[in-house]
């Protein structure tokens, strides 16, 4: 990578100001296309049956009769996507899941599809479909998938990470540690120990668009592929893989996103269409169902954590331990390994010890979710965090400022930290107003912090310049949040042009080099380093057009503010040359102007954020209600201001909801009671105050402009936060998440029973 | 010769070494010789490992350079939401 990617603390003119996204009108007025707005000629509505059961042998599966039906195009099972993962066993996983081969391993899990000519032929060919189940018993509770007596999802699995070699299958799939130091001597030097044990139930990213995508795969082998997606080179991948295409010849284009949090980094409807489509000969549309959203993708896991710290009388922790229990649906992760990493991070400690276990259950499997892992880890810690401070009787958010990571720190998780922002989120907590603003009866405040990695990855770039001068833009991150604005403003920047002279656009996969998944927070870290390395490579050329125009050397040719100078007494007399007035000459001057970037986004930065929360509880009914919110969190740089703040704020919206309300709810009999939006209940605006943001800039060493990630860590402390104002008001420690009125009042209850 | 800490569940696939000393002057190198000398972690390299040099991650950059004396961690790699 000839590119220097360090910080150079330049000043800005087109960074950190807030103009209009480029999408914002067709938003609004609905011209945007999202996944299931896409439409081919001659397409077909695409229907896929699912398993009742929780848990059950696939004895036999008859299509004749479906296939006989008018109007049927296509019937396929696991028979039609072979298995060609080669080893692989993480591609194996997603194939199984996508369409059960075996077992099917939980309530909504694919067993087979149709193609047909309309949706109504479509249903009633799925009920024609015969499948013979053998119904085995079935686990969907963390806890009770670890004993010995679970019903085992898959007899091939080992616990990995064990001193010795289990002899048995388990559920658990693997065991991870992390830490440092000696935490037996540490709770030994403690005067204050708290020890508890927290219990999160699974929720869904929530996103108001469901999976969609339209698969068109041609009788000479090629495919094209309309989706919705956090990552579209990704899907690309995989689905040629398990199809067995080159993956040159299967295009993927993105829709709009209407929200993926995690949740669309994974495929699991594409390779189905595909394959109907591959059989059918036909374009086939397949869009999920609310319920199917809920059943069949992929929600995050649910978490049984125990938490032990222990602090001197000055308010110095002394150790710190956490065994943390994630399900991961029926199909090995490091959901767990993920909470055990992030667990502590926010805090200086000697003696830290933080055990995973990835558990089995039969739930869908497991996807990411915004931090993934993080804020259940982190609703543990501080809600334990809490309680010490208040054995210790010191300021809660004075505790944490002692105790936080700073630079040179050992993190908990392994290496040493370099600059980072913990200790002022902490800081601007201490001093917010919200602080010090009064509450009334049954009203409580609290605060947490918050922990996420960040990731940068693969990146393509394209920047071409017209011959009127205005400047196209082509990414290959998924704009997910305002990305196409700030990557817009970035151009500007370099170029030292206006806003509103660039247009971006995500491309597809035939149009750009690989890009990874738009995840960890990398949109716009990566993108924009991409795009600053396109723009400095276009004005590699323009200096040397502009020389051409002039009849000077380039050597002489400097680019300032948009303009190529003349530099040198000789030259005194040139006049500027504008970016406008180079690219009318460029076909004269050697053909089109263009910057191209690829490289790997190195050196994300880790982030840290501090949340505050009012809350009021109703001690008669357990009903909550959110009075007052604020984050602080470090964003590197803002590049687009507006955007960091809708991050923040979304992410706090989206933990309100996991902390009060949104829980998966299966009956004994396994299946999912609540797949649709009037049972599980995600805020809606009038269950949220305003939700106020404070940025913070402590630059990134490793990124040009010192920009950090911004689009998870917002969603760590909120569970933790608003656990912590919960039981200061209603004077009982909260923890189960989520806090729904019933858990709250029989806390209450159980309280003044004593 | 950089020493190396194996973190989580990669010091297991290394016979349960938790540190292990290498001759090496980039990331790239360090793979190769962690898989020759260590085969157990052949294939958790192949699917992704991350390196942090002095606190800093890397997933994928195999030209970049391990300075002396650096703090040298190998983690999984993760996934992002």
């Amino acid at each position: 990578m000839n590119f220097d990617p360090r910080y150079s603390g330049r000043n800005f003119t087109s960074v950190g100001t807030r103009p209009i996204r480029p999408d914002g009108v067709d938003k609004v007025t609905g011209r945007a296309r999202y996944g299931a707005d896409f439409n081919m000629a001659g397409q077909l509505v695409g229907r896929v049956l699912r398993s009742p059961h929780a848990h059950a042998t696939i004895r036999k599966i008859d299509t004749s009769k479906a296939e006989k039906l008018p109007g049927v195009k296509a019937v396929i099972t696991a028979a039609d996507l072979p298995d060609l993962t080669d080893g692989d066993a993480a591609m194996y996983d997603i194939l199984d899941n996508c369409m059960a081969r075996k077992k099917a391993l939980y309530d909504g899990h694919a067993v087979a599809a149709v193609a047909a000519v309309d949706a109504r032929i479509a249903r009633q060919a799925l009920k024609l479909i015969e499948v013979d189940y053998e119904v085995l018993p079935h686990v969907t509770d963390v806890d009770e998938a670890m004993k010995h007596t679970a019903p085992l999802l898959n007899d091939a699995i080992f616990t990995e990470g064990l001193e010795e070699k289990p002899v048995k299958p388990s559920n658990v799939t693997k065991r991870t540690q992390y830490g440092h130091g000696d935490i037996h001597e540490g709770f030994g030097q403690a005067d204050f120990v708290v020890e508890r044990s927290f219990k999160t139930e699974q929720t869904h990213q929530g996103y108001i668009e469901p999976h969609a995508c339209v698969a068109n795969v041609s009788s000479d082998g090629t495919a094209d592929l309309w989706v919705c997606t956090q990552g579209h080179f990704v899907y690309r991948q995989h689905c040629a893989q398990l199809l067995g295409m080159e993956a040159s010849k299967l295009r993927v284009t993105s829709s709009e996103i209407g929200g993926g949090f995690g949740g669309k980094t994974h495929v699991w409807a594409e390779p189905v269409a595909l394959a109907l489509s591959r059989k059918a000969g036909r374009p086939v549309k397949l869009v999920m169902t609310r319920d199917e959203v809920f059943r069949a993708s992929g929600p995050t896991s649910a978490t049984s954590i125990d938490v032990k710290i222990g602090a001197r009388k000055d308010g110095t922790i002394t150790a710190a331990e956490a065994t943390l229990r994630y399900s991961c649906g029926p199909y090995a992760g490091m959901w767990a390994e993920i909470g055990a990493m992030t667990a502590f991070a926010c805090y200086r400690l000697e003696n830290v010890k933080t055990v995973g276990y990835e558990v089995l259950v039969n739930r869908p499997k497991t996807a990411a979710y915004r931090a993934p892992s993080a804020p259940m880890a982190a609703f543990a810690v501080e809600s334990a965090i809490d309680e010490l401070a208040k054995e210790i009787d010191m300021d809660p958010v004075e505790f944490r400022i002692r105790n936080a990571a700073q630079e040179g720190t050992r993190s908990s998780y392994g290496p040493v930290y370099g600059p980072i922002g913990i200790g002022p989120t902490l800081e601007a907590a201490k001093n917010h107003p919200h602080m010090k603003a009064p509450l009334g009866k049954n009203q409580g405040r609290g605060m947490a912090c918050g922990f996420w990695f960040n990731f940068g990855g693969q990146t393509c770039t394209d920047l071409n310049i017209g011959m009127d001068g205005s400047v196209s833009l082509a990414v290959g991150t998924v704009d997910v949040g305002g990305s196409r604005a700030s990557l817009s403003l970035v151009a500007a920047e370099e170029l030292g042009i206006a806003y509103e002279q660039v247009k971006a656009v995500v491309a597809d996969t035939s149009s750009l080099g690989y890009n990874d998944m738009t995840d960890g927070s990398r949109g716009t870290f990566s993108s924009s380093m991409a795009t600053i390395s396109a723009a400095r490579n276009a004005i590699k050329v323009l200096r040397e057009r502009a020389a051409q125009m002039w009849d000077i050397s380039v050597d002489d040719v400097a680019w300032e503010q948009g303009h190529a100078v003349a530099k040198g007494e000789k030259h005194g007399n040139l006049g500027k040359l504008s970016l406008k007035e180079i690219a009318a000459e460029s076909g004269k001057t050697g053909g089109p102007i263009a910057g191209h970037s690829e490289l790997v986004a190195d050196g994300a930065g880790v982030s840290f954020a501090t949340h505050i929360c009012d809350i009021e509880v109703d001690p008669e009914t357990g009903a909550t209600k959110v009075l007052r919110y604020t984050v602080v969190q470090d964003a590197g740089k803002a590049v687009h201001p507006t955007y960091v703040e809708g991050q923040y704020q979304g992410g706090a919206a989206q933990g309100i909801g996991w902390a009060l309300n949104e829980e998966y709810i299966y009956g004994k009999d396994g299946r999912l009671q609540n797949a649709g939006f009037l049972d599980y209940r995600i805020p809606v605006c009038s269950d949220l105050p305003m939700i106020d943001t404070q940025i913070l800039e402590i630059p990134n060493p490793n990124h040009p402009y010192g920009v950090r990630g911004v689009g998870e860590t917002s969603i760590v402390p909120p569970l933790a936060a608003i656990a912590n104002a919960v039981s200061n008001a209603a004077g009982v420690r909260m923890t189960h998440i989520p806090m729904s009125p019933p858990r709250i009042l029989a806390a209450i209850e159980a309280e003044r029973a004593g | 010769m950089v020493e190396v800490t194996l973190w989580g569940s990669l010091g297991a696939a290394a016979g349960g070494k938790n540190k292990v000393d290498i001759e090496a002057k980039d990331i790239r190198e360090l793979f190769r010789k962690l898989a020759e000398q260590y085969p157990g972690l052949e294939p958790l390299i192949d699917r992704g490992i991350a390196v942090a040099i002095d606190g800093t991650i890397y997933r994928d950059t195999w030209s970049k350079e391990l300075p002396e004396g650096a703090e040298i961690f190998l983690l999984p790699r993760l996934a992002g939401g």
